[in-house]
């Protein structure tokens, strides 16, 4: 006779309180495929814990974000944020999509660089830029966002230096009505300090001008901020072309649109709540369209969406080690993928889902790391199936941040893989090793003999 | 181990305690074992049948029959 199907018997309290209007349970079905190609098969050959990354979500979704804006909007350029996602790879399938490289390091500027984007397509942001890495980006053409005054006379004397001039914006910062604010990059609105910045670029006359740029904040769930921030930079627009005879060719916006991630501690699931591109489209052109500038000298309109175009194309896969139970009564389940991988674990309430078949009979748990260290929880509160050690789960929605603030820390980080849009997996970041991590280390030689 | 006389099992896995009020929910291994301690079954015997017909290692499950009865004393359901 053949054996029945076991699963760990459990106990569950029946509670006669309020109901939980969204449900209790978090998912009905498994994911046992990405893209068409089944969980258990990437793992047995790439290992777990693995990231995922699927091509066809990614070039969708930045598809559909050009769209949303270009039907609406003349003069669109996007320019992927590098720090979100900068596995070569992924940049490049945004460079075949036309997408420019925005970068925040003299380290980013030379990936982009190394993936063959023109100089002059790369937006240079961020508030440390080097002599060195300035001269790179003068000499190349590129668009370089000043942060702050320091960074204007750096400018002021290395175009003398180099007898080139510099093409640059400011990045403003300003009162969007969105707390906190973000007044740590770039030259205030409000105070005046931005329109100095300008007047000064201007006076100079040793750096060309041409745009306009800021970035308000980041996960924003309010599309008015952005109506707020065009109005703002669309009057300094107009006080550069009316007060110091210079025309704005771009308006940057910067990037900050939310993926579909639930924020911990939110009371709504991402899914319901997160404005989509659209509703952002639709507040971004139409306060640039009532600027009042002519249809020929509207000026080029660029974002440097990040987290919006890429989350949800990343997914982490991991197995369960173990199952315990904690001092009072809950259910804990370590996983091989914790902290170390998942950074956003620390913001978001992640989507979870078990990659096999499972009964209707869940239990509220506690998800942890394989990490020996107290901070490493990927869910404080999930009711899941109960999982067993070696069954495999899927981390929804990990595509933007992890693969770059990921931490070397106890663990090695595993492969990477990238599904084609023909299904086909490829290797895109091999799995580290101890050589790889202790490459860069050197040890002095009255270190080198022990005698244990 | 006993559970108590007066908890009452059903085979659909719900189960009621008169005393307190509480009921409760499980699964079918767990139906299966509340109704073998029901009629006295000793443990190590439960864990033979539970062996004999389900599909899992003898170390899995006395694991598990370790956390389920600890989890059973929690719930108040076992005699002391």
């Amino acid at each position: 006779m053949k054996k029945m199907l076991y699963e760990s018997p459990s106990i569950q309290k029946l509670n006669g309180g309020m109901m939980n209007k969204f449900g209790t349970r978090t998912e009905y079905e498994p994911v046992k495929q990405i893209d068409g190609v089944a969980v258990q098969t990437m793992m047995a050959q790439y290992g777990s814990p693995l990231f995922v990354l699927s091509e066809r979500t990614i070039r969708r979704n930045y598809q559909n974000a050009v769209r949303a804006f270009k039907t609406r909007y003349p003069k669109v350029q996007f320019a992927w944020s590098y720090k979100t996602n900068y596995l070569n790879a992924v940049c490049k399938i945004f460079h075949q999509e036309g997408s420019w490289a925005e970068v925040v390091s003299g380290f980013e500027y030379r990936k982009a660089i190394g993936n063959g984007v023109p100089g002059n397509k790369i937006i240079f942001n961020g508030p440390e830029k080097t002599n060195e890495e300035l001269e790179l980006a003068v000499n190349n053409g590129s668009l370089i966002h000043i942060d702050h005054f320091d960074e204007l006379y750096q400018l002021i004397i290395l175009s003398d230096q180099l007898n080139k001039k510099p093409r640059v914006a400011i990045r403003v910062n300003m009162d969007t009505g969105i707390y906190p604010m973000w007044d740590r990059f770039g030259f205030n609105y409000e105070n005046g300090q931005a329109f100095s910045a300008l007047s000064k670029i201007v006076a100079s006359g040793k750096m060309e001008l041409i745009g306009l740029h800021c970035h308000i904040g980041t996960f924003m769930l309010s599309t008015d901020a952005y109506a707020t921030a065009v109005k703002k930079l669309g009057d300094l627009a107009w006080k550069c072309k009316t007060q110091l005879n210079t025309s704005i060719q771009y308006i940057d916006l910067g990037g900050g649109f939310p993926s579909a991630n639930t924020l911990r501690g939110s009371f709504l699931p991402g899914t319901d709540n997160v404005p989509s591109v659209d509703e952002f489209a639709e507040a971004i052109t139409n306060g640039l369209l009532q600027l009042g500038f002519g249809a020929d000298e509207l000026p080029l309109l660029i974002l440097e969406s990040g987290r919006v175009l890429i989350d949800d194309a990343g997914y982490l896969l991991a197995s369960v080690i173990a199952n315990k139970r904690l001092s009072d009564g809950r259910r804990a389940t370590i996983l091989d993928a914790g902290v170390n991988l998942l950074f956003t674990s620390f913001w978001y309430d992640h989507k979870i889902s078990p990659a096999q078949d499972f009964t209707q009979h869940s239990e509220d748990m506690v998800l942890y790391g394989p990490l020996c260290m107290n901070i490493d929880v990927i869910r404080q509160s999930i009711n899941l199936p109960i999982l067993n050690r070696g069954d495999k789960v899927v981390v929804h929605k990990v595509g933007a941040y992890n693969m770059t603030q990921w931490m070397q820390f106890i663990q090695m980080r595993p492969n990477v893989i990238l599904i084609d849009e023909q299904g086909q997996t490829h290797l895109v970041r091999a799995a580290e090793n101890l050589q790889y991590v202790e490459q860069p280390e050197r040890m002095p030689e009255h270190l080198k003999p022990i005698d244990l | 181990m006993y559970l108590k006389k007066n908890i009452a099992t059903s085979e659909s896995g719900f189960i009621f305690n008169p005393s307190s009020g509480d009921s409760y929910n499980v699964n079918p291994v767990a139906a299966e074992i509340l109704q073998q301690l029901k009629q006295g079954t000793a443990l190590a015997a439960i864990k033979e049948n539970i062996l004999k017909d389900y599909e899992v290692e003898p170390m899995r499950l006395e694991q598990d029959l370790e956390d389920f009865m600890n989890q059973l004393k929690e719930a108040n359901l076992l005699e002391n």
